[in-house]
């Protein structure tokens, strides 16, 4: 009745631990996220049957179908998919590598930056009519480049012969604090459509996603995932505190730096494309460790998918529930989200 | 005598203030060391600096002959192991994960598992019997029983030198047997240097070939604790009188300190 | 640490109650219309009804006094909540209330168009206290009762909720987008003198709550079971906090709107003039959180002038960089 199960091949060359009760988790998850995915594609002005989704995914249904999920339904979700994955595992590795459980990337201002950008963005090219004198193309752009910019700014006011958690998470806190006094006060100052159309931005939203996003966002998110994985181990380690860390062999600043790196290209990425969208990076791992525990070899997956579920199903209620509304996905994360989570800290506490 | 670590006139420092000074040491080889010292002396920040946990201010630690700070962390981690004082784990994480991480050094990609990995996890568990425990939180065990998850980590990493800071702190008498009986026997049979600060002066004194009495930010004494254990080196570095007397059992050293308490003797001695 | 002994605490504290005092007579003299301190005395003594005293006495004068009501409370209850959460990254904003307010008053002009100030103050002030009780409940459920994680997590979970309802609304109804922005800022601006009135009860009683509990506050923070062994009833202690900072948080997002930074930013500041020592912690806190929102709301008067900047943002602006140079320099303790 072993918890775990070994694998071991190649005469020993390659040797991993599945963790049982995680690895049926994460079948679960998959299934339900599978299922959401179907779902959400069939729902909407145009309803279609999960079978008949299923049909125009391999190639059958009506021409009709096949236009509304191909253009209109699977792009955005797609997007809200691998979005939600990569908010949550940044905001696993953020609460893992900083060991406070407030830590996600809105906290350390990645955010705030993306926002400033986006409102400066709106500010500067517009004209006085409210058109963007530029393609709206170019805001996925400013709202990564205004998180990598922050990213990059904290972690540099934190360097003192090394970063240290506290030290970033403080610094990050205080630069957050700023980037949404700035954001606030552009919104402020500017005609009030642009300070709404920033809104929605920041809220978060997958409307209007592309498949020429798909085509970077995917790529982008699936690479640095990866990544995440193969540096688990470092970040199981960091976990444990500078002094273990060092004392296993830890390279402790290294790994900070490149998972910090990792953590901002994922929510640098999904910002760009998704905006502020919140509480998944913040919650999403707390679910997954009352879920599966603290290991992240684990955690991470497990954050993954539940991310990607929040996000789908947020964004399927936002564009069905209240149509012809369309309610950034943003709105509903939280809703969705935070009585799950308050039932999982209810039942773990009894447990 | 063969030497496993070495200090070359380190100076250790907090900020401004010099905890050790200049301070040239030799730790033999396949022996266990145990440094004493009163409450602050620097006992833990010497130990914290071998292990290359805090930057020394000037000087070098060497191990086996190489400089740590020009060695790659991973390697000296498969040479020396370290427990520091009161260490953390995070929330929900099982004894079993934790030990795990003890052979961090030794994954790779791709080896993430191996035999090897196991046998050691499953040696440091027995030894420090928590076998049964291996599947519960760390948070949700005994002061004892985390103590002995943390030192299963450690020997998980499977060193030839393992230093530990107050290794039995929390534990009952039992358990502190226990765990230094352990360490004894790793030491008598696989000649692993062990290295560690103890608060017990007549445990450190029946477990230790070598003591290191630190005062004032230097070495005050040296030596097997049946040569240099005396009333004057108490007094000198703890402050407090004493009498040194003989274990009965085991003919080490063995202090008795003054002090007020009720007295049963027929005859009073002091 | 700055200040070491006593001694030079006392005199710290009277150099920062001048400070106050001295910053809360410019608040009262600059400002867009022209008025001299002479014109302000004057105004006190026999005021002759023209514009300028008029509107010393009616807009500056509130302005001053709420700014320093509402700087002192929000970081007095900063203080408590990152003892209480044992987290230094803990703010009001923790305990719900400002998302529980913010999510009540865009919820009342959404669905009741209530648009004035006072109406709002009440709104708010019972939007926090039903989210702070919601996450106090959810916080303390469970044999070991209110844990600083739990308490963290529910305040961050339910603080999010509140929140992103909040700009369901907003995104879906731009006409209260408009009416609520500039409140969602955080400002002293326009307010009367009886919203300060109303709501100075329950601030007083938050204050004075702060200052009684301020030594067993110390023997908290070294932990339940520490605290429990020296014969404080931690049970009855958490509750004091929690309602002294519904009073003094909830109390100040009522009259000046969710103003974020100074709850986490005062404490650590203080921290590093006075120590870790409540009595000294929470007096310094409040006294400095009351020049910081000052310090804000008069610069806020002149960036943009004649237009302003609400005091919400001026606060982030200046205080941060004073933040970054302390974060780097090291805090001494939490």
């Amino acid at each position: 009745m072993s918890q775990y199960k070994n694998f071991r091949m190649m005469k020993g060359k390659v040797s991993f631990l599945l963790d049982n009760k995680a690895t049926i988790v994460l079948i679960v998850l998959l299934i339900v996220a599978g299922a959401i995915f179907v779902l959400s594609t069939g729902m909407g002005d145009m309803k279609l049957s999960p079978l008949a989704v299923l049909k125009v995914f391999f190639g059958g249904g009506t021409e009709m179908e096949t236009l509304v999920v191909q253009s209109f339904r699977l792009p955005r979700i797609i997007v809200a998919l691998v979005v939600g994955m990569a908010l949550a595992v940044a905001g696993g590795i953020l609460q893992g590598i900083i060991r406070n459980p407030l830590a996600s990337p809105d906290v350390l201002g990645l955010t705030g930056g993306a926002s400033v950008a986006v409102v400066s963005f709106l500010a500067f090219f517009s004209d006085q009519n409210n058109a963007l004198t530029v393609s709206i193309k170019w805001m996925p752009l400013a709202a990564f480049a205004g998180a990598g910019f922050i990213a990059m700014l904290v972690y540099f006011l934190a360097w003192k012969n090394g970063v240290s958690p506290i030290r970033i998470v403080l610094i990050g806190i205080g630069i957050s604090a700023l980037m949404q006094a700035l954001t606030t006060l552009m919104m402020i100052m500017g005609p009030i459509y642009r300070a709404s159309q920033a809104n929605i931005w920041i809220t978060g939203t997958v409307y209007g996603s592309s498949w020429s996003n798909v085509a970077i966002l995917v790529p982008w998110t699936i690479i640095f995932i990866l990544i995440a994985f193969f540096m688990v181990k470092n970040i199981n380690i960091l976990e444990l505190g500078d002094d273990i860390a060092t004392g296993v062999g830890g390279n402790i600043q290294r790994h900070r730096f490149l998972l910090l790196l990792i953590s901002t290209a994922l929510v640098g990425g999904s910002v760009a494309f998704a905006g502020g969208i919140g509480f998944v990076g913040l919650m999403a791992p707390h679910m997954a460790r009352r879920l599966v525990g603290s290991s992240f070899g684990a955690l991470l997956p497990v954050s993954a998918f539940i991310g990607a579920i929040l996000v789908m199903l947020a964004d399927l209620i936002g564009r069905t529930m209240f149509s012809p509304l369309e309610i950034p996905a943003g709105v509903f994360t939280a809703g969705i989200g935070a009585p799950y989570f308050i039932y999982l800290l209810f039942k773990t506490r009894n447990a | 005598m063969k030497t496993a670590i070495e200090t070359k006139n380190l100076t250790l420092s907090y900020g401004d203030s010099i905890i050790i000074n200049e301070l040239d040491l030799q730790i033999p080889k396949g022996e266990i060391t145990v440094f004493i010292g009163g409450n602050g002396c620097g006992k833990s920040t010497l130990l914290r600096s071998i292990a290359r946990l805090l930057k020394p201010k000037n000087g070098a630690v060497l191990l086996e002959g190489n400089a740590i700070a020009k060695m790659s962390t991973k390697d000296v981690a498969k040479q020396m192991s370290i427990l520091p004082q009161s260490p953390i784990a995070p929330e929900g994480l099982t004894v079993l994960q934790l030990v795990k991480q003890g052979r961090y050094p030794y994954q790779t990609w791709l080896k993430q598992w191996t035999e090897k990995d196991e046998e050691e996890v499953t040696k440091a568990l027995k030894a420090t019997a928590i076998e049964d425990l291996k599947d519960r939180p760390v948070d949700s065990l005994s002061g004892g029983q985390r103590q002995r998850a943390w030192i299963a980590m450690t020997l998980a990493q499977d060193t030839d030198v393992i230093l530990l800071d107050e290794p039995t702190t929390y534990l009952d008498m039992t358990h502190q047997i226990e765990i230094l009986d352990l360490l004894f026997e790793l030491n008598e049979k696989e000649q692993r240097t062990i290295v560690m600060v103890l608060h017990d002066l007549n445990l450190a004194c029946r477990y230790a070939d070598n003591i290191v009495a630190i005062k004032d930010r230097k070495i005050y004494a040296q030596g097997k604790p049946e040569h240099i254990i005396s009333c004057p080196l108490v007094k000198n570095v703890f402050g407090m009188d004493c009498q040194i007397t003989v274990d009965p059992l085991f003919g080490t050293p063995l202090c008795i300190p003054f002090g007020k308490g009720r007295c049963i003797l027929k005859e009073v001695v002091l | 640490m700055l200040l070491k002994n006593n001694g030079q605490r006392f005199i710290g504290l009277f150099i920062a109650i001048f400070l106050l005092l001295l910053l809360m007579c410019a608040s009262i003299v600059y400002g867009y219309t022209d008025t001299t301190w002479g014109m302000v005395l004057d105004a006190f003594q026999n005021n002759n009804g023209s514009n300028e005293h008029i509107i010393i006495e009616t807009v500056r004068l509130p302005r001053s006094l709420i700014a320093a009501a509402v700087g002192s409370s929000l970081a007095i209850s900063g203080v408590l909540m990152q003892t209480l959460t044992k987290n230094p990254l803990a703010s009001p904003g923790i305990f719900g209330v400002n998302a529980g307010a913010g999510f009540a008053v865009v919820l009342a002009v959404t669905l009741f168009s209530v648009g004035n100030l006072q109406a709002f103050t009440w709104i708010s002030f019972l939007g926090a206290t039903v989210a702070a009780i919601a996450v106090y409940t959810i916080g303390s459920t469970g044999r070991e009762g209110l844990t600083p994680m739990k308490l963290t997590l529910a305040g961050a979970a339910i603080s999010a909720m509140f929140a992103s309802f909040t700009q369901g609304f907003l995104v879906i109804n731009e006409a209260a987008f408009e009416q609520v922005l500039f409140w969602l800022a955080g400002s002293v601006e326009g307010r009367k003198m009886e919203i300060l009135t109303n709501v100075l009860p329950y601030l007083l009683i938050g204050w004075l709550g702060s200052l009684i509990i301020s030594s067993k506050m110390n023997v908290l923070s070294m932990g339940e079971d520490v605290a429990k062994g020296l014969g404080l009833n931690t049970g009855l202690l958490k509750i004091m906090v929690a309602i002294i900072v519904i009073l003094l948080a909830g109390g100040s997002v009522a009259i000046a709107g969710p103003i974020g930074f100074i709850g986490i930013v005062i404490p650590h500041v203080t921290r590093s003039i006075v120590g870790i020592d409540h009595r000294w912690l929470i007096p310094f806190a409040g006294i400095l959180g009351g020049i910081l929102l000052l310090a804000a709301d008069i610069m806020a008067r002149y960036i943009i002038m004649p237009q302003e900047v609400p005091v919400g943002v001026m606060t982030a602006i200046i205080g941060t960089p004073f933040f970054i140079y302390i974060a780097r320099k090291g805090f001494n303790a939490r």
